[in-house]
């Protein structure tokens, strides 16, 4: 196990790099002068030619790539265009707010996912059964964007149950949560539901239903289990669809995290708030997948890399 | 016998219905349309689903029917481009990588990884900051995510095709390379992209339309479906209609492909089913 470890976090490393590396280009092969989109429309040519400076855009290209990651290592990802602050600090203010809404997504995506698709596979072909299956399709053809606003019509809008928009207490998280959380669940659902359908259909279900063992027990027990393991996979797939679904959900919620910023970013052509947003979530997903990858490790020690 | 599998599946059908609907409206979208999508009537603007409007009328009083039929036909041209951009190029780099192997697959490889280190949507963000905001680089960035797609889905063909006798035979009576690739690799591996350019376009309209809810994709007045719901977002209290249709057009659609895609995989692979 921890070979293989090993391997995947040497695996990740020119990823990473690469990552990084695709985010240093980006400036530069954005057209114009990489120095004058930095400093933006309005710098002054002294601002420019500090910039140019700064960035050592005389330098050869590695060596530049090399200041680069020095000063991303460093947390430092230069100043915003618009407000002129340091973007690290931008950043750091947003971020608890990505992760607050994605790790609420992700839970009403588990239990939301989990809990539709044992109830399906208890009762396979049921009246029940195709209803749970017919809303986990139709959650899985809505986009983000557009179930966000369907939920705040309804809850917001005409129930005047739960805040539109905005950051607060936990009522404000509920809609965003459920909205980026839907889709996931659908698969969530959909994987779950032919897991467990095909773990009682095994032999060893057999077994603890012909020793008399009640069938809450059958299920909880033995089954619920090991119709887990392709579940954790697809979890672990869904993190992106979770993460870029953050991006879409903050939008329709204003709610201010990485994915806002770097919407914003991008209409306002600031590109040092767009390289650290862009790098901050890439990272995160690489991380992410990283853990995921482990923890299969972990729980399923017949796992090999190869 | 595939089609005898596809037909028994009514899910497989609703999903033919639905994409037959929304080919019709792409390709006969003149005919169809009642109104000129672009025509503003400012006097009626937010007007309610009624006789005149079946589907009632945005802020400027533009037709709302209209508007998403012609919706129907950019989201056709855009699902349609992008999967050519992403079959013309990941083809042929999926295929050569996996058919010479060696340092140009580990280069197209490590390089398909990077690519894929961008979760869902934000790869094709990064490159709309790079090519600029607009309909047409939408198309293109769109286009250029799903390039690794076809890349890895190929070479595995590829690499599996590789090592068969005919592909043996082939050398042996004196092929080149490009030829075997061409007439005798490529070809088996057509049923798979077509069933990936199914889900592909999908997902491609999808981005598109969630790009132009950013706001980085198509501009106003475009009758795009994504772009038309960044603009209804604001009278959501006073005209919930307008932010209803478009989205339910996306989700049609992209129900349309999923259940299409489903039933495709099930008649072709009946062990697969879920």
């Amino acid at each position: 196990m921890w070979a293989y470890i090993v391997k995947r976090l040497l695996l990740s490393i020119p990823v990473i790099f690469g990552v990084a590396f695709m985010v240093f280009a980006m400036v530069r092969i954005v057209p114009g002068d990489p120095a004058r989109i930095i400093a933006g429309e309005a710098a002054t040519q002294e601002i420019v030619e500090g910039i140019r400076k700064d960035m050592g855009l005389d330098r050869p290209l590695l060596r530049q790539f090399a200041t680069f990651i020095g000063n991303v290592m460093r947390g430092d990802f230069g100043r915003s265009v618009r407000s002129k602050a340091p973007v690290a600090g931008e950043v750091a203010a947003r971020l608890p707010n990505t992760i607050r809404l994605a790790t609420a997504g992700l839970f009403v995506a588990v239990v939301v996912g989990v809990s539709a698709g044992i109830i399906s596979a208890i009762r396979p072909y049921s009246w029940m059964d195709t209803v749970v299956m017919l809303v986990a399709l139709a959650g899985l053809s809505m986009p983000v964007f557009w179930s966000g606003l369907m939920l705040i019509l309804i809850f917001a809008v005409w129930l005047g149950w739960l805040p539109a928009v905005g950051t607060g207490g936990m009522a404000h998280l509920v809609l965003p949560a459920v909205t980026l959380g839907m889709s996931t669940a659908a698969i969530i659902a959909r994987m779950s539901r032919s897991s467990m359908l095909e773990v009682l259909r095994s032999d060893y279900i057999r077994t603890a239903r012909a020793k008399g063992l009640a069938e809450a027990a059958v299920v909880n027990r033995h089954a619920f289990r090991n119709a887990l393991i392709p579940v954790i996979t697809v979890v672990g797939l869904q993190m992106g669809t979770l993460l870029s679904g953050a991006v879409l959900t903050e939008t329709v919620f204003a709610w201010p995290g990485i994915g806002r910023l770097l919407v914003e970013g991008i209409l306002a052509r600031d590109y040092p708030i767009v390289q650290a947003s862009v790098l901050v979530v890439a990272m995160a997903f690489v991380m992410v997948n990283l853990m995921v990858d482990v923890l299969y490790a972990v729980v399923d020690p017949r796992i090999h890399y190869d | 016998m595939v089609w005898t599998q596809f037909r028994r599946n009514r899910a497989g059908l609703v999903g033919l219905v639905l994409l037959s609907a929304f080919l019709s409206a792409g390709l006969f979208a003149p005919v169809l349309a009642p109104y000129d999508p672009y025509e503003i009537e400012l006097e009626s603007g937010l007007k309610r689903p009624g006789p005149g409007h079946l589907l009632g009328q945005d802020e400027l009083g533009r037709d709302m029917l209209s508007r998403v039929i012609y919706g129907a036909r950019l989201s056709l041209v855009i699902g349609v481009i992008a999967v050519t951009i992403g079959v013309g190029i990941g083809v042929p780099v999926g295929a050569i990588s996996g058919y010479f192997g060696g340092l140009p697959d580990l280069l197209v490889q490590r390089l398909i990884d990077v690519m894929l280190a961008f979760p869902g949507i934000l790869l094709a963000i990064v490159l709309v900051a790079i090519l600029g905001v607009g309909l047409v680089q939408v198309m293109v960035a769109v286009g250029i995510v799903s390039i690794p797609v076809y890349a890895r889905l190929v070479r595995g063909q590829v690499l599996s095709l590789r090592g068969q006798e005919f592909v043996d035979a082939a050398r042996a009576v004196g092929a080149t390379s490009g030829r075997i690739i061409l007439r005798h690799v490529l070809p088996n591996t057509l049923a798979v992209i077509i069933v990936q350019s199914t889900l592909q376009i999908a997902s491609a309209i999808l981005a598109a339309a969630a790009l132009g809810f950013l706001g980085l994709g198509a501009q106003p007045p475009a009758a795009e479906w994504g772009s038309m719901l960044s603009n209804a977002r604001q009278y959501i209290r006073l005209a919930p209609h307008s932010v209803m249709f478009p989205g339910l057009a996306i989700m049609l659609t992209v129900l349309g492909f999923n259940l299409l895609g489903d039933a495709i995989r099930d008649a072709l692979d009946p062990r697969m089913r879920i």
